[in-house]
């Protein structure tokens, strides 16, 4: 071997074991004492601040168990997770939404938590809730946070037109709902409503759980199918007709996400925004001085004002070798005074029945009675447990909505791609 | 012979550059104006370039909510090392594949072409896997070496086409007045090559400063986290987005390539002046 060929493999040899060196073993334990990773996706200012501080509470009283909060983010949170499951470097407590739990749970990467979890927090939490966690009877997640689609309405506006202003108690029917926003508009350039449907498959879905919608229905063999009857079209037809028939709606907004209808919505073109109950936190931060918003309950339908959430869930990975420190973290968290920190810094409605008494959220400030009012009504969202739903949404759905609201085809089209072509899809996942 | 422009013609240039200008500078502008509004004129129906009641207020929120400065400390060592090591391992490639022009020299360009075609989600889990065997998850130097990998076939395919304009007279002329292979090299092709190795640098430097999904899935802890992926720390669901301090933190994220350029503008252009013409 030459003189040249020995350098470079010294140099070679220097250069693995200064990147081993450089790296990190990560085995969640040293000196006999237990870390575990929190990967949290909390984002807004008051929200990260939440967490961060339950942690250290956690620390300071739990010697033996630390726990290490590492800021995840929603951008990818899918991809970023399913690679860390495959590689065996997942973190042990998992923030995520629960419609992004089912391919993990299939898959056998979430923990069951059924048996993990103390009687105090399974009751806490409503049935219904639990649901949108639930796969073949095991509980892969705790669902702690959601939000109701709402109206955010000017409210000046409403008041100067003299229309009925709903409540939870009395709210608007869809079709009530279209007459308003006919009154509301003036057809030369000011809409009663403008509904960001960038986005336009869950929104549906889940509004469509007032009048009876499902979609997605389970046959005696436990298979899922898609079948648009009557209960479906009401919703969508209602928004179809909005922008198509009655001029109330604008059709430039539904190509957009939420903040991007705020500025017209604080400039007076629309009179209303259907937007998460979050919304409000940018709301109050960026209306201009003088701007008076309130919170209106979507419209009702044959089933009251149900409608679908996925909420936000805390899971904990197969892999972590301490699965009941982490379910015992996860109870420490969404003990109902934190669950009540973490809502308000998020803006959103806590799943905890203990919770939701708080009086810091049945508060008129910035309408937070109307959301908590709301919360007996939230659903799993119809789709979130079937699998093909996301090849479904992305294919099929999210195209044939955006061209039925844009007025490109009528219902008989939109049934007939939303149902053959979709029970095509499903039928691929579910041999 | 060159042929004149008429006055005209040189006027209308002049106005399709700056016009071509003023689009390419538009984000970046906005980017900065956005910057220093203050939340209430983020929603304005009305927005205005120039912000009525400026604010550092969203400069402050990013810093204080943040790690701006360790991540771009991450991002700057990650970038550097990467474009270093790719120049270094792709300058003596280069120059092998432009000068012998044998068949495997020839499918190891087709595959460096192919291999840029690779979306990232079909690597992302064996490279994981590799590089947790190696002990390289959640390190710097893991990510370094995806980066080097990552950037090599587009950095040797840059450099092959430099090489290739380089004169091989010059080469026989060194060689003819007693010059070793090494001398040749050294002396007379590697300062002719400069030019297009600063090009190649800097492409790669980009390229991992901007990346974000490998540095999303391999870095765990937040002191190790590049800057694309804690920009996306201010982004929520669903689109939504914290867009004062996310303006502010993005400006910051653009600095150091703009800089760069500034910097080494002149040795680029005349590095892809000489990648573009073959002698």
């Amino acid at each position: 071997m030459g003189v040249r060929a020995r350098a470079s493999g010294a140099v070679a040899a220097a250069l693995v074991l200064l990147l081993a060196g450089c790296s990190d073993d990560g085995d969640g334990e040293s000196d006999g004492r237990i870390t575990l990773r929190f990967q949290s996706l909390a984002w807004q200012q008051e929200s990260v601040e939440a967490n961060k501080e339950l942690v250290k509470k956690w620390n300071a009283t739990h010697p033996d168990v630390k726990v290490e909060y590492v800021q995840g983010s929603w951008t990818s949170i899918h991809d970023q997770l399913l690679t860390s499951f495959e590689g065996g470097e997942a973190p042990d407590i998992i923030h995520d939404a629960s419609d992004d739990l089912a391919d993990f749970a299939y898959g056998g990467y979430l923990a069951d938590l059924g048996d993990l979890l103390p009687e105090r927090l399974k009751s806490d939490i409503p049935e219904a809730s639990w649901d949108t966690a639930t796969f073949g009877g095991k509980v892969y997640g705790v669902p702690f946070l959601q939000e109701p689609r709402v109206l955010i309405a000017n409210a000046t506006w409403l008041k100067k037109s003299g229309v009925r202003i709903p409540t939870p108690e009395k709210p608007w029917s869809w079709s009530e709902f279209r007459s308003v926003t006919k009154e509301l508009g003036d057809g030369d350039g000011k809409f009663g409503v403008a509904w960001p449907l960038k986005d336009p498959v869950s929104a549906t879905l889940n509004l469509s759980l007032s009048t009876g919608g499902q979609l997605f229905h389970r046959r005696a063999d436990g298979k899922a199918e898609i079948r648009f009857e009557a209960a479906d079209e009401v919703m969508p037809r209602t928004v179809h007709d909005q922008v198509n028939i009655d001029g109330s709606a604008s059709g430039s907004t539904l190509g957009m996400g939420g903040s991007d209808t705020l500025p017209g919505f604080f400039g007076g073109k629309y009179a209303m925004v259907p937007l998460g109950f979050s919304y409000r936190q940018q709301i109050s931060q960026q209306a201009p001085k003088g701007f008076d918003w309130r919170v209106l309950p979507a419209p009702a339908g044959a089933d009251g004002l149900a409608q679908g959430v996925s909420p936000q869930t805390l899971s904990v990975a197969e892999d972590s070798p301490h699965k009941k420190e982490a379910a015992a973290f996860i109870d420490f968290f969404l003990r109902p005074a934190n669950m009540v920190r973490l809502a308000r810094g998020d803006w959103m409605l806590p799943t905890g029945k203990a919770a939701l008494k708080d009086p810091a959220l049945r508060t008129k400030k910035d309408d937070w009675a109307t959301g908590t009012a709301l919360a007996g009504q939230l659903r799993p969202a119809p789709a979130q447990s079937v699998r093909g739903y996301p090849e479904w949404k992305d294919k099929i759905a999210t195209p044939a909505l955006q061209e039925y609201y844009s007025g490109a085809i009528g219902l008989d089209e939109l049934r007939e791609r939303l149902v053959k072509d979709g029970n095509l899809v499903l039928k691929r996942y579910q041999r | 012979m060159t042929r004149r422009t008429s006055g005209p013609a040189r006027a209308g240039q002049y106005l399709a550059l700056l016009a071509y200008l003023v689009f390419l500078a538009f984000p970046f502008l906005w980017l900065i104006s956005t910057s220093f509004k203050p939340a209430r004129e983020l929603g304005s129906l009305h927005p205005t370039w120039i912000p009525k009641d400026p604010t550092l207020a969203n400069y402050r929120q990013a810093f204080d909510e943040q790690p701006l400065l360790e991540a771009a400390g991450n991002s700057l060592i990650a970038a550097l090392s990467a474009s270093l090591v790719a120049v270094v391992i792709a300058t003596p490639m280069a120059y092998v594949m432009a000068r012998h022009r044998t068949l495997l020299a020839r499918a190891a360009t087709g595959w460096v072409v192919v291999s840029q075609a690779f979306p990232f989600v079909l690597v992302i889990i064996p490279l994981f896997l590799v590089l947790k065997n190696l002990h390289l998850i959640n390190s710097l130097p893991g990510l370094i070496m995806v980066y080097v990998v990552w950037a090599l076939p587009f950095a040797l395919w840059m450099l092959v086409g430099y090489v290739r304009a380089v004169p091989t007279e010059l080469e026989e002329a060194a060689a003819v007045d007693g010059a070793s292979k090494l001398r040749t090299l050294v002396s007379v092709t590697a300062p002719l090559l400069a030019p297009g190795i600063v090009a190649t640098a800097l492409f790669a430097f980009i390229t991992a400063w901007n990346e974000f999904f490998f540095a999303l899935v391999l870095l765990k802890t937040p002191e190790k986290q590049t800057l694309p992926v804690v920009l996306t720390h201010f982004l929520g669901a669903e689109g939504a987005a914290d867009l004062g301090p996310l303006a502010a933190a993005a400006f910051l994220a653009t600095l150091p390539s703009l800089v760069l350029f500034a910097i080494i503008q002149k040795r680029i252009t005349g590095g892809m002046l000489a990648g573009a013409v073959k002698s």
